[in-house]
């Protein structure tokens, strides 16, 4: 089952395309980063998947097809927004009270104990809380909704690394416990590098890469060897993003295992937050890859023909 | 997901507690389920784990850790993989062999030779530094003829081959 299925999703606000043609899948069991630079599409992603933004083209579902915004679709789906709003005069009980009334499912005692064994006064007011605190209190209304599918849209940006660390194995727990799936953006990389098992580079309002990290950090490589050559390989070889001196060339190739390595070449693996970059410093990249098509015919074992239609 | 839920709501033995933690190391640049992998090998050549132990919870680990729980399930299959530990349903993963190790005496015996090799590397002007870059490419290039080998003793494996 994929979580968040869009297919040719666009958003445009104004005569500003803040997403266009996104196409992808993100299967469920996973912690799936949507990852880039500001204004890259993130958020819109992110709630035109939550029904709080309508798409001005194409369409998405959650949850094995349920149309965004739908009740169906509602039910499983908890968003946690930026910065995490709350109201600010009102007590961590008015909060629960307010969500309970708010939606059909809500599991008031689950609340209670989690604010218990995080040492948040049910009295003091959501504004009166610290940032790690005002966090933690949004990730329970979520989760005592029991969601099938927890969205968090920059959840740890205004967080101390002590209330990050703690915010982030909640949510981990939550995953281990009860089989949530999660989707989360950031553009701090570092802090996704533990956690996220399935990776969505956005760039300038399109999905860049997409794939399970393991399948991605496999399939890149850094190879270093002589300048002069560099040219004849990139060439041959699959290029995301090259870097060179005089004498000395950094090529980041995608490979698969039977390519070999170039004589006189020395192939690193490649980490995350690297292979990230090296896709957000070539926006384009991805235009020239097999990738992200094959991570998404790959996502979709019972594809239909609608679906097989691939932007660009 | 398979996770070992609904441990948590059985007593819990004190015998079920794991005699070992994880840490992790944000800077080695070691895949986080390998680094837990490499921690579970390191503590059984030492000694901390025998066969019978258990190993800590995957609630535990992601509770401490903050890591995805598919992580730490990863490096538990591993390690069944090689047939160090083995998963049993309801309860957790446990350790079912322990790493071949060199009987006592010949250690002392090696260790006293590299303790000559040390003198000597001294004696001609080697660092630590120099110590430490020489005996790790020669151990690369030991591993490497014999075959395939090289992650074992490099446990980083910062360079290796596309293939």
């Amino acid at each position: 089952m994929n979580v968040i299925e869009a297919s040719g999703l666009g958003r445009r606000y104004g005569s500003t395309w803040a997403l266009r043609d996104c196409t992808v899948a993100i299967p469920a069991g996973h912690v799936a980063a949507l990852v880039g630079p500001n204004g890259a599409g993130k958020t819109t992603l992110l709630n035109l998947a939550a029904g709080l933004a309508a798409p001005s083209a194409g369409d998405v579902t959650v949850l094995g097809g349920r149309p965004a915004g739908s009740p169906m679709a509602l039910d499983g789906i908890a968003f946690v927004a930026q910065d995490t709003p709350m109201y600010k005069n009102l007590s961590a009980r008015d909060m629960l009270h307010l969500t309970r009334n708010l939606n059909r499912r809500f599991d008031q005692q689950y609340a209670e104990s989690r604010l218990g064994e995080l040492g948040i006064p049910l009295k003091r007011k959501a504004g009166k809380l610290s940032g790690g605190q005002q966090a933690q209190l949004a990730l329970t209304l979520a989760l005592a909704r029991r969601p099938r599918l927890l969205v968090l849209d920059e959840p740890m940006a205004m967080l101390d690394p002590v209330a990050r660390h703690d915010f982030m194995a909640s949510v981990m727990m939550a995953m281990a416990a009860d089989g949530v799936s999660v989707v989360l953006s950031s553009h701090v990389l570092a802090e996704l590098e533990r956690v996220a098992d399935y990776l969505i580079l956005m760039s300038r309002g399109r999905v860049q890469l997409a794939g399970e990290v393991d399948d991605l950090l496999a399939s890149h490589h850094l190879l270093t060897g002589p300048a002069a050559e560099a040219d004849r390989y990139a060439e041959r070889l699959n290029v995301v993003h090259a870097r060179r001196g005089e004498a000395q060339a950094h090529l980041l190739v995608r490979t698969t295992a039977d390519d070999p390595v170039p004589p006189g070449w020395e192939a690193h693996p490649v980490g995350l937050e690297e292979l990230a970059l090296a896709y957000l410093r070539e926006p384009a990249a991805a235009a020239a890859l097999p990738g992200p098509d094959r991570a998404w015919r790959r996502a979709l074992p019972s594809e239909t023909g609608r679906q097989t239609e691939v932007s660009k | 997901m398979d996770i070992d839920k609904g441990i948590s709501e059985e007593p819990r033995r004190a015998a079920g507690v794991s005699p070992i933690d994880f840490r992790l190391d944000p800077a080695s640049g070691v895949p986080t389920y390998l680094q837990l992998v490499h921690q579970v090998e390191h503590a059984l050549r030492l000694g901390y784990l025998q066969p019978g132990d258990q190993l800590p919870k995957v609630r535990d680990v992601v509770a401490a850790l903050a890591i995805n729980p598919n992580t730490v399930l990863k490096a538990y299959k591993d390690l069944e993989g090689k047939g160090l530990a083995a998963g049993r349903p309801g309860q957790g993963t446990f350790i079912q062999a322990t790493l071949s190790q060199v009987a006592l005496p010949e250690l002392g015996g090696l260790r006293r030779s590299l303790f000559g090799w040390l003198a000597d590397a001294d004696t001609a002007g080697l660092d630590e530094d120099g110590v430490v870059a020489l005996f790790t490419s020669v151990l690369r290039d030991f591993y490497k003829r014999r075959g395939g080998q090289a992650d074992r003793g490099v446990a980083s494996g910062e360079t290796e081959g596309v293939a």
